[in-house]
């Protein structure tokens, strides 16, 4: 368990010294709540009906933004090739990376939610049920980018094919997270909802990491 | 230590080496020459488990090896190409990672490897505001602090300088005089007595 921290702490720390990427998905997630409303109507009826949709929308691309970065830099200096010939368990380590790296997007994207809210006039009551779907599904949405990263962590140019192979994954969680919060706005209970994105996380995290490891050892055994 | 039978590797089309048999035991070093594109990284990384598509057995103490991967990773150091040390941290933050990473590199406190690499002082300023040979010494402070047996260096000697090269070659000969083994692939001629280097040729793809 030690390890796990030791390489939540590394992440964390780089993370913190490059900067960019925690800016870049926050700043892209806010982008998208202060231009919508500009291109199609700034009118408040119509913008609360959306609201739960383009924010789910939003959240995800911008976690699909940051994603390609998880393995990146260690793949390009060789730090991955010493994570795969330590003795450590590599399904921990990849478990500790994508947990650091959803602190940085999915958990801070779920923190600045009630600001887009508030832009797009999200009623009051879907706050709360905005607030957990997005803590509840974006874990997944990070669990299933790593998949996609593991995979085209090899090829120089793997920003399309990472959409093209992780995007179908995501629409469950964004029909379920989605659903929470029109759900929500409407006064609905959003149990069902909740219980549904947790199952999926649940799965996604006893099965993803050993996808993620098989996914790193093809990348950098090629 | 490690045995090698009957090794095949192609790579685009273009066989590498074919029927290699070597083997190699305590205090000995091995070092795979050959030209550029020979295949040498291939072959470490072939025998750290970092390369697939090759055919052909390799046996750690006796037993295949991925039978007992996790002793064998344990018990083996290896330092490639790229030396993995990460441009934003620090000397002293990159080895605490490692020596986290790979529980063999206990043998000397972190400030002791990096005087010995010459990098005292430099502990906390960022990797990326180090020379390139400086990097390259934060990865091979690893060797100071490796107790594993098997070391596997991959051009280890580039980017130092002669005083850093003749520092490390009086390092393996050390390893290797305390039961140690080491694989390295370099152009370098090494200043270890003779008796325990062997060499190995891929230009002509048989052992000697």
């Amino acid at each position: 368990m030690s390890f796990f921290f030791a390489a939540m702490k590394r992440d964390l720390l780089l993370a913190f010294r490059y900067r960019n990427d925690i800016v870049n998905p926050l700043a892209f997630f806010l982008m998208v709540a202060v231009l919508f409303p500009l291109g199609v109507s700034p009118e408040a009826k119509f913008l609360a009906q959306v609201a739960p949709g383009v924010i789910w929308v939003a959240a995800l691309l911008a976690s699909l933004l940051s994603v390609d970065s998880i393995f990146r830099t260690d793949f390009d200096d060789g730090s991955l090739e010493q994570m795969l010939v330590s003795p450590q368990p590599l399904v921990l380590l990849v478990l500790a990376k994508v947990f650091s790296h959803w602190l940085i997007s999915g958990f801070c994207l779920a923190l600045m939610s009630p600001l887009l809210a508030m832009m797009l006039f999200l009623p009051s009551q879907g706050l709360f049920a905005l607030v957990i779907s997005l803590l509840l599904g974006t874990p997944t949405l990070s669990l299933i980018g790593a998949i996609g990263a593991g995979l085209t962590v090899g090829l120089r140019k793997g920003g399309i094919l990472i959409s093209l192979l992780v995007l179908p994954l995501y629409i469950p969680v964004l029909i379920f997270g989605a659903g929470t919060v029109q759900a929500g706005t409407m006064g609905m209970p959003i149990g069902g909802y909740l219980a549904l994105l947790s199952a999926v996380l649940v799965v996604c995290m006893m099965l993803a990491p050993f996808a993620i490891v098989a996914a790193l050892k093809i990348s950098v055994r090629g | 230590m490690l045995e090698v039978k009957n090794l095949y590797c192609e790579r685009d089309e273009r066989v590498l080496f074919n029927g290699l048999c070597f083997s190699i035991s305590a205090g000995e070093v091995l070092q795979i020459e050959g030209q550029n594109g020979s295949g040498k990284t291939t072959l470490l990384r072939i025998l750290c488990g970092l390369s697939a598509g090759f055919e052909g057995e390799i046996f750690w103490q006796n037993q295949p090896v991925d039978d007992v991967r996790e002793d064998f990773h344990h018990a083996m150091l290896y330092v490639g190409h790229l030396a993995g040390v990460k441009a934003a941290l620090t000397p002293e933050e990159n080895l605490q990672w490692m020596m986290r990473l790979s529980p063999s590199l206990n043998k000397l406190s972190i400030y002791q490897a990096l005087e010995k690499v010459g990098l005292y002082g430099f502990e906390d300023v960022p990797c990326h505001t180090l020379s390139a040979g400086q990097q390259r010494r934060v990865g091979l402070a690893r060797l100071y602090l490796s107790s594993a047996p098997l070391w596997i260096l991959d051009e280890p000697f580039t980017a130092l300088d002669k005083k850093g090269v003749a520092e490390k070659e009086a390092l393996i000969a050390q390893h290797v005089h305390e039961g140690g083994a080491v694989i390295l692939t370099t152009h370098h001629d090494l200043a270890i007595p003779d008796k325990t280097v062997r060499n190995i040729n891929l230009d002509a793809g048989v052992s000697q």
